[in-house]
């Protein structure tokens, strides 16, 4: 009997550790091992907020992702504020909401134009795609820059915004300030719409599991920051007791710590699991839009998260101008604070799913224990289990064309390797055998 | 008067990455006259609207392509593509080459435009600036310095005021 053994594997630099690479091995068409490394700024981070003060903690954790400093932000100022009892007013919630909106339309519409639509028509990047399809990727640049403009407005920059805090924000904007940004989210939301229907009549592969999704989920609104974490497995607890339902586990090929549900196993963070537990949270253009695409209230392809994100940064886009038209300047930017010895904790929804933060403070307000679970890590083991599943039945598909389909199954998680990985190559290796 | 845009890339946590930001930082007080100096976090497709409204842009990132660290690599992307694997990047991510290319497929390449590649020794999350690349700062800012003065001249040439 010949033994027919196939290695498939990308690496992203051989020279610098860990960084983040695909392993996959068939041995007589069959898949016997998937390994994927994905590198953690985290775990650094993690370390390097011991002895700091609580207020340095939403600035420090905004440097661990160049794409969602705002979602570090964000559960960074709710741990803390969970820790030391507090409670946001109305506007400052609002404005939080507005700022996340911002994050959403920006990380989204980098991933949906310029990282995944490629694979989708055929290119091997978004350059490659731009010489035929100009109008297309010109269209995700406007999207993306309406997403810069609102995190820059409340943010005071787009990149590592400056002006949130424990409490809420250094200056809140007026009205007036808001206004500035209407027609550029009007026009923006427009985008998001013909956006949705294009990736709708993408192709995409045949390909379903039964995850367990699991998102915030808040009593009537699409979650940001607020809500229970939720499953369609019958997860329903408070963000505080994340610990005793979730555990990160070591695994021997990676420095990485995967996380899964305790006695359970892998489950599925980010748009696709927001949109599964929250369909009728979305608004009612958001809804129509789905539904037009396609689309019923749940969805268990993956590939097809490239529409749900399309859905997403419609729904943003539409979110933060019913924020703006309703909008009440705070009395006050920020609530007082007074810092006390406690624990606390926030899952808030990055673009890629929940991101986890967990502080133990001292009464001085110096961060005694620092905890992130970033969506990324969430992830890991439902990427690797999708290709365990998905591998088998493209064995016929030539080397090149199967490792293009694996790193494509790879991104529909949004992977957040991008910003790790800032000067690092793709090196694409694959060896068979006989 | 001609606008100039200095724009140093780079992540403050991973050592060599950080020199785009250091060089800036140099650079930062003399911000005058039209010349504005920025730092770029995060992934490339925000170049190009950072270089919109410049009639000259100077990029300064850390370079990975197996040259002795602090080697000063200086491109002129107007008339050369970026060399493959001197700015090293995933796939999925969007970096420094990418934005150049992309920008010169969609004909948004700024009327001038100046690279600098700092070759790095060390990318590890949480280390410093590697000594060779810490040495090579000096000379990347007088060498911006003189495409700063250079671009002015040119553009007094042009006006005939010189």
């Amino acid at each position: 009997m010949t033994t027919r053994s196939r290695t498939i594997k990308v690496d992203y630099l051989a020279r610098v550790e860990g960084e983040g690479a695909l392993y996959v091995k068939i041995k007589n068409d069959q898949v016997t091992d998937v390994q994927l490394k994905i590198f953690e700024p985290p775990r650094f981070f993690e370390a390097f907020l011991q002895g700091r003060s609580y207020r340095e903690a939403p600035d420090i954790t905004a440097r661990i992702c160049g794409i969602c400093p705002v979602a570090y932000q964000m559960s960074a100022v709710h741990a803390m504020e969970d820790a030391f009892g507090v409670t946001i007013p109305d506007p400052i919630r609002a404005l939080r909401r507005l700022i996340y909106c911002g994050e959403w339309i920006e990380s989204h519409a980098l991933h949906i134009f310029m990282l995944h639509a490629p694979d989708f028509l055929g290119y091997a990047d978004a350059i490659r795609m731009a010489k035929d399809h100009a109008d297309i990727v010109q269209r995700g640049l406007q999207l993306k820059k309406a997403g810069n403009a609102l995190v820059a407005l409340l943010g005071g920059r787009e990149i590592h915004p400056i002006n949130v805090r424990v409490g809420g924000f250094y200056k809140a904007p007026t009205k007036r300030d808001l206004a500035t940004v209407t027609e550029q989210l009007q026009s923006a939301r427009e985008t998001a719409l013909e956006t949705v229907r294009w990736v709708a009549a993408l192709p995409f592969p045949d390909f379903e599991r039964d995850y367990e999704f699991v998102a915030l989920q808040h009593p009537n609104e699409y979650p940001f920051n607020d809500g229970r974490l939720v499953s369609n497995h019958g997860l329903d607890i408070a963000v505080q007791d994340y610990n005793a339902h979730f555990v990160e586990e070591h695994v021997s090929h990676s420095t990485a710590l995967h996380s899964v549900l305790r006695d359970r196993g892998a489950y599925f963070v980010g748009p696709l699991a927001r949109y599964n537990l929250n369909f009728d949270r979305l608004s009612p253009l958001a809804q129509e839009a789905a539904r037009d695409a396609g689309l019923s209230p749940v969805c268990t392809n993956p590939f097809q998260s490239i529409i749900i994100r399309s859905v997403e940064v419609l729904y943003a886009c539409d979110e933060a101008l019913r924020l703006i038209e309703t909008y009440e300047m705070p009395d006050q930017p920020a609530v007082r604070i007074e810092p006390r010895a406690a624990t606390g904790h926030a899952c808030t929804e990055a673009p890629r799913g929940i991101l986890y933060h967990r502080y133990q403070v001292d009464d001085q307000g110096l961060i005694r224990e620092a905890q992130i679970v970033p969506p990324t890590s969430q992830n890991q083991k439902t990427i690797e289990d999708d290709l365990y599943a998905f591998v088998p039945h493209h064995l016929d598909l030539p080397k090149d064309e199967l490792t293009w389909q694996c790193e494509q199954a790879i991104r529909n998680y949004d992977p957040c390797i991008s910003c790790s990985t800032h000067f690092l190559t793709l090196h694409l290796e694959r060896e068979d055998s006989l | 008067m001609i606008r100039i845009g200095v724009l140093g890339i780079g992540n403050e946590a991973r050592g060599d990455d950080a020199v785009g930001l250091v060089v800036a930082r140099h650079l930062r007080h003399e911000t005058q006259d039209h010349v504005t100096v920025q730092e770029v976090h995060g992934e490339g497709s925000r170049l190009l609207d950072r270089w919109q409204n410049a009639d000259a842009v100077i990029l300064i990132d850390a370079s990975c392509s197996g040259a002795a660290p602090g080697t000063i690599h200086r491109l002129e992307p107007l008339t050369q593509t970026i060399p493959h694997g001197l700015f090293p990047c995933s796939t999925h991510a969007f970096g420094v080459a990418e934005a150049i290319e992309l920008a010169r497929v969609l004909q948004q390449l700024p009327p001038r435009l100046v690279v600098y590649g700092v070759e790095g020794a060390q990318f590890d999350i949480g280390s410093e600036l590697s000594a060779a690349v810490l040495r090579a700062v000096p000379d990347v800012v007088r060498q911006v310095r003189q495409d700063i003065a250079a671009f002015r001249t040119l553009e007094l040439g042009e006006d005939g005021h010189a």
